[in-house]
């Protein structure tokens, strides 16, 4: 076992001396020292074993397994995503405002900008750490969220820090078409660090639309941290979505920080990966932020996914709302563990989580798991879980108005999934969801 | 249209329907009566295939086919159609979707075409005048948060969608109050037509003041204890049901001892 892992950093170690000896001269000393501190880490930690009990569940042995090759190790991979092929994964109304990187650079011929206010920034990161302009805000906010020092995934990509999004909006920007940040994968045994850093000034206001897709059924690793901060007053709109090849391991953490008044409205959309895992993490040390942290997951065959959430309430007037909801067929396994803290000075906070899971097949499996830690006594706090099948008199309902069985389930998965569909406020996501929860099973009728 | 023959049918090896005979022609209505736990909606049930129930013995012939061997969907696609005395609420699917994807199997099974939503929501705003039902619940979840009248008239609605030539109401008067049965009532006499029929369950005879049948079973204890026209419902508003319990014992008690 330990020799098996030692080879492997070694691949890792070897693409991380590449990378640090290109940027030895051109960049100042923090990123690469910052790079040094969080490799000499995960050479500590590597990657988590279901020893440990917040990856009980979870076992990412076939990612230490397998012989990744981060992006700079791998030759000229196929450039293969042409425009044509992306067209199912951009978002009509974000045409004008994406950014898409393909095994994890940016392509400029393939990005538009053009929708945005000009004085909003979306940049390339390792463009952001050169220009002086951004430099300093990039070096105040990079790698202060995601804890490098305590997850050895987060440790692996803030070693990796290179290209990436950075997105600025200065203060009391109202960005109104989204910025829609693709991230497409096709190179086999590719492994991509995606980095993201969003720093919001005081009232601005965006949409933001972050997504991972392939454009074949490659076996890549995709190992992304993002990061977002609300100054005083700033609204974000955050929609994850998540549809990796099926082959694909996607291991994902959004660490974000919410300033006084903020508003932070998170929806994480999970269909894809073979293996997936999403750590959010929301934290409330202002007064007056109210966030919402939803979900929904669609998984079937021997998919695997697992959704750690933390929302911390730090201090009073705090609100945070959460609805994660899960599909599950065939053979797979979904995980939720939510934890809410709501700390001693956090009086008044108003924190209601619910995860609620449908399960379409005898064989899939759901281990869920909310947690309210409460140590402010004047509070509103509830929580639920809920693990359930398709209701048999909700069926024959159905059916009895001449809807045919598989139809009538598939109706009744997507009454089960409406109450976050329904939220979803950006319509090409929305009527994609519809016709993946709809048509999934159309699939079988036809079949 | 519809023929039962000899129908014994239960619920987990407990007999509830005793050996039920009826016969449902073109353009008729019948009024199925009898007291509470008598049989009448599993009778319903059965017609429409709820799968908790067992049909022993006996048969079903609908149009000449053989109902029994029907799946639920099918039989509803054929033209059967129940009302049911508790309408299940979906949460998530709105009326309009769930209304326009039953309309469109049947268009589908007719091998018709299938209506966009737009077209639909014409049609189902025609429709919805049957019941006199506001627009708004038709972007309403189904049944969600209804009251017990509204169900009614949602349910009554869905017949209007469907227009299907076999309806079975269960006790579709149950819960609504008077202005609201009037409606109801209504609606099922513009829906009937000389090439379809109505079966009304019913408990009480109010509903039969406007919806007239030509028939009426009395059901007791899983038979058919009394057939007659409709002064049969008057005389049971008068005299209620409790002498028929007594005769439909009897007669039970009777087949136990030949048998
Ligand atoms: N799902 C069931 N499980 C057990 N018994 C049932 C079930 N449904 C009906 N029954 C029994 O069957 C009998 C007839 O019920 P039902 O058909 O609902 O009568 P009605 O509609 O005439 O009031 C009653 O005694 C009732 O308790
Ligand atoms: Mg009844």
């Amino acid at each position: 076992m330990v020799t098996e892992i030692t080879k492997l950093e070694n691949s890792y170690e070897e693409a991380f001396r590449t990378l640090q000896g290109r940027s030895k001269n051109s960049r100042g000393s923090w990123l690469p020292h910052l790079r040094e501190k969080a490799m000499e880490r995960f050479a500590e930690l590597g990657f988590p074993s279901v020893k440990d009990e917040e990856w009980k569940y979870t076992n990412v042995a076939p990612i230490a397994r397998i012989d990744f090759r981060p992006l700079l190790l791998a030759d000229a991979v196929a450039p293969g995503s042409d425009a044509n092929r992306l067209a199912d994964f951009t978002c009509a109304e974000a045409a004008q405002s994406q950014l898409v990187f393909v095994n994890g650079v940016l392509r400029g011929d393939l990005s538009s900008l053009t929708a945005l206010p000009e004085e909003v920034v979306a940049i390339d990161l390792s463009q952001a750490l050169t220009n002086p302009g951004y430099s300093e805000i990039a070096r105040e906010h990079l790698a202060r969220y995601a804890d490098y020092v305590a997850n050895g995934f987060t440790a692996l990509n803030t070693a990796f820090v290179d290209g990436g999004a950075f997105v600025y909006l200065p203060k009391s920007v109202t960005v109104k078409a989204p910025l829609h940040l693709l991230f497409i994968s096709d190179g086999n045994r590719l492994a991509t660090f995606p980095r993201v850093l969003i720093v919001a000034e005081e009232n601005a206001s965006a949409t933001l639309i972050e997504s991972y897709a392939s454009t074949s059924d490659a076996d890549y690793f995709t190992n992304a941290v993002v990061e977002v901060v609300l100054k005083d007053g700033a609204r974000l709109e955050h929609y994850k979505v998540q549809r990796e090849s099926a082959q694909a391991f996607h291991i994902a953490t959004t660490m974000a920080e919410l300033g006084p008044n903020t508003s932070y409205d998170a929806t994480a959309i999970t269909f894809g990966a073979a293996l997936s895992r999403h750590d959010i993490h929301v934290t409330m040390d202002h007064e007056g932020a109210e966030c919402w942290v939803d979900g929904l997951y669609l998984v079937t065959g021997n998919q695997h996914t697992d959704t750690h959430s933390v929302i911390d309430h730090r201090k009073p007037h705090c609100t945070s709302h959460q609805l994660y909801k899960g599909i599950l067929d065939g053979k797979s396994r979904a995980v939720f563990n939510g934890k809410i803290f709501v700390r001693h000075d956090a009086q008044k906070t108003d924190a209601l989580q619910t995860n609620k899971n449908l399960l379409l097949s005898n064989e899939a499996r759901v281990d869920t798991k909310p947690q309210l830690e409460i140590l402010a006594d004047d509070v509103k706090c509830a929580h639920g879980a809920a693990v359930g099948q398709i209701d048999q008199d909700e069926l024959f309902y159905l059916e009895t108005r001449g809807i045919h069985h598989d139809l009538a389930r598939n109706l009744l998965t997507y009454g089960f999934a409406e109450e976050v569909i329904g939220k979803i406020k950006i319509d090409s996501i929305r009527a994609e969801l519809d016709e993946a929860v709809l048509n999934r099973l159309n699939a079988r009728l036809e079949a | 249209m519809l023929e039962i023959k000899d129908l014994h049918a239960g619920i987990d090896g407990n007999e509830i329907l005793k050996g039920i005979n009826l016969t449902v022609k073109k353009g008729e209505i019948h009024a199925i009566m009898g007291p509470n736990g008598s049989g009448k909606s599993t009778l319903a049930k059965v017609l429409a295939g709820h799968p908790a129930y067992q049909v022993t013995k006996g048969e079903i012939l609908y149009e000449g086919k053989n109902l029994l061997a029907m799946a639920p969907d099918e039989r509803a696609r054929e033209g059967v159609f129940m009302a049911f005395q508790y309408p299940i609420e979906v949460p998530g699917v709105s009326n309009a979707q769930f209304l326009r994807l039953a309309y469109n199997e049947k268009r589908k099974h007719l091998g018709e075409e299938e209506l966009d939503p737009l077209e639909f929501k014409d049609l189902l705003k025609e429709r919805a005048k049957v019941v006199e039902m506001d627009a708004s619940f038709m972007t309403r979840s189904v049944n969600e948060g209804f009251s017990g009248g509204e169900k009614k008239r949602n349910e009554i609605l869905q017949m209007a969608v469907l227009e299907p030539k076999l309806a079975v109401l269960d006790e579709t008067d149950s819960g609504l109050d008077i202005d609201a049965l009037r409606i109801v009532a209504g609606g099922i006499n513009q829906l009937h037509s000389p090439e379809n029929a109505v079966i009304l369950v019913t408990h009480y005879q109010r509903l039969l003041d406007y919806v007239v049948p030509q028939y009426v079973h009395v059901l007791a204890n899983g038979r058919i204890a009394k057939e007659g026209g409709k002064e049969l419902a008057l005389e049971l508003e008068q005299k209620g049901y409790d002498w028929l319990k007594t005769t439909a014992t009897e007669t039970s008690g009777a087949t136990v001892r030949a048998s």
